[in-house]
């Protein structure tokens, strides 16, 4: 197994790396779509950010082992995106039928973004990166991790802009989405200036 | 080109996704929720408009609720007698016809009619307006205009018109989701077909109310003194129907001094709004 070793500082540096200066949406352009479309209400925003943290860390321990102990051997690596896509397909829904029969209180509170996310590619990305960036087992997971707790903090912090833009009188051609993504694009300008820290 | 290396490839891909499916099916057997199936047969049966109005988050949270005998089947007052029937065939028990409902903004408080006291540049939210000392109206329970009603109705039946809320009857299917919305909480559901209302919720007294607005309550108590059939009362300085007494004669309308009972009739089976012009103050 051709992994990069990580001590204890650097899997700690790569997570904070994830949440600020590599962040997801911001830095990568991963997953505009739900950072758009559900970030018109903070309680909404919790929720999927919660929902993507969660299937991000999961999956990013099974595409771990599915690439190291199926792909690899059978020297299909290239093939990776594609097994991915099903794995984390799949996974998504067995996730989603065990919290419904076993912790319906995370299910009501998860359960609507869950199929939303199933083949988002802020999932599928974290999973590759972790492939590319040929990390081991735990920073796989902890990298999942961060990269789902970056999601949130750009989505929680975008949802209460728009919140607070709600009550805007924009001039008629701003209103709804132009306003939405110029928002959008400031917030991205202001989490670039984390990109001149090195850790 | 190596032939052996496609079919590998494919093979695995094939197996690959076998497995994937095979583990649904056993997850679905073996995390299989038993699910009271009447919620599916309540939740097509409701409009499916998910307006809040019954105070849920949309219909299938009152699906669940009606299932579980939390809430009567009567509750969506959106989907009206028709749907609790529907409703009440599924849950096996007699419904009692829901009496339909429309919105009505109890404000006759037009810009020209009410007098403020500073000129409002916030946000355009009544909310917001509220909390810069009640907005901007000299009457405390007039209609702010801003459109927090608006904003809330699911059925695009409410308009501001010359700042004061109008609800449009046609479009309004009485969910009541405004009612709650207003912050002056002076939207009000009457049978739909009332004759009459009195466009007025200021609690000021007369004087007051005079000072505050030209088409406001002065609880002269007129109207209540002419009803024939003892339906408008003035309670807290404002005149109310009570709407299981009124007979709809409309003595109360040539009556009011301010002009602010209004009227709808029937023509041709469409609802006709018409109010008496209000006088100056003068005569």
């Amino acid at each position: 197994m051709n992994t990069v070793q990580l001590s204890l500082t650097d899997t700690l540096l790569l997570m904070l790396g994830a949440v600020l200066t590599e962040n997801f949406i911001f830095s990568k352009f991963y997953g505009c779509c739900p950072f758009l479309g559900v970030s018109d209400k903070p309680d909404k925003a919790v929720g999927m950010g919660m929902a993507v943290t969660f299937v991000m860390t999961v999956s990013g321990a099974v595409t771990w082992a599915a690439y190291y102990f199926v792909l690899v051997p059978l020297g299909l690596e290239y093939l990776r995106t594609v097994a991915f896509i099903l794995i984390i397909a799949s996974l998504v829904q067995i996730i989603e039928m065990f919290l419904r029969k076993f912790v319906p209180a995370l299910y009501s509170a998860l359960g609507i973004y869950l199929p939303l996310i199933t083949t988002n590619c802020a999932v599928l990305g974290a999973a590759l990166v972790n492939i590319q960036e040929g990390y081991g087992f735990i920073p796989s997971v902890c990298y999942g991790f961060a990269a789902g707790l970056g999601f949130t903090l750009a989505i929680v912090i975008f949802a209460g802009v728009r919140a607070k833009m709600e009550f805007a009188d924009p001039p008629r051609a701003f209103r709804g989405f132009p306003l939405t993504l110029i928002a959008a694009g400031l917030l991205a300008m202001i989490f670039s200036g984390f990109s001149g820290i090195s850790f | 080109m190596d032939y052996i290396e496609i079919l590998k490839t494919a093979g695995v891909f094939a197996g690959l996704g076998i497995a994937a499916g095979l583990l649904l099916v056993i997850a679905s057997k073996l995390f299989a929720v038993k699910r009271d199936e009447r919620i599916d047969r309540i939740a097509e049966a409701l409009p499916g408009a998910n307006c809040g109005g019954c105070g849920r988050s949309g219909c299938a949270a009152l699906a669940a609720d009606i299932a579980s005998g939390k809430a009567p089947v009567t509750a969506c007052t959106v989907g009206g007698a028709a749907t609790a029937q529907k409703i009440a065939g599924i849950m096996g028990v007699r419904a009692e016809a829901p009496m339909r409902m429309r919105a009505q903004v109890m404000c006759s408080g037009t810009e020209e009619y009410a007098k403020k006291k500073y000129a409002y540049s916030g946000a355009r939210d009544c909310i917001a307006a509220v909390r810069m000392g009640g907005g901007d109206k000299l009457c405390p329970n007039g209609c702010i205009g801003l459109g927090t009603c608006v904003a809330t109705c699911r059925f695009g039946a409410i308009s501001v018109i010359n700042r004061v809320a109008v609800v449009d009857y046609k479009k309004c299917e009485g969910c009541g989701a405004c009612t709650k919305a207003c912050p002056k909480q002076i939207i009000k559901l009457i049978p739909y077909d009332s004759a009459h209302w009195v466009g007025c919720m200021s609690v000021e007294k007369g004087a007051v109310v005079r000072k505050q607005c030209d088409v406001g309550c002065i609880s002269c108590k007129k109207c209540e003194k002419n009803c024939p059939s003892g339906a408008i009362r003035v309670v807290n300085f404002v005149a109310s129907i009570d709407y299981t007494k009124c007979t709809g004669c409309g003595i109360c309308v040539d009556n009011c001094p301010r002009r602010i009972i209004w009227s709808a009739t029937r023509q041709n089976g469409e609802l006709v709004i018409t109010r008496l012009a209000p006088e100056n103050e003068e005569n």
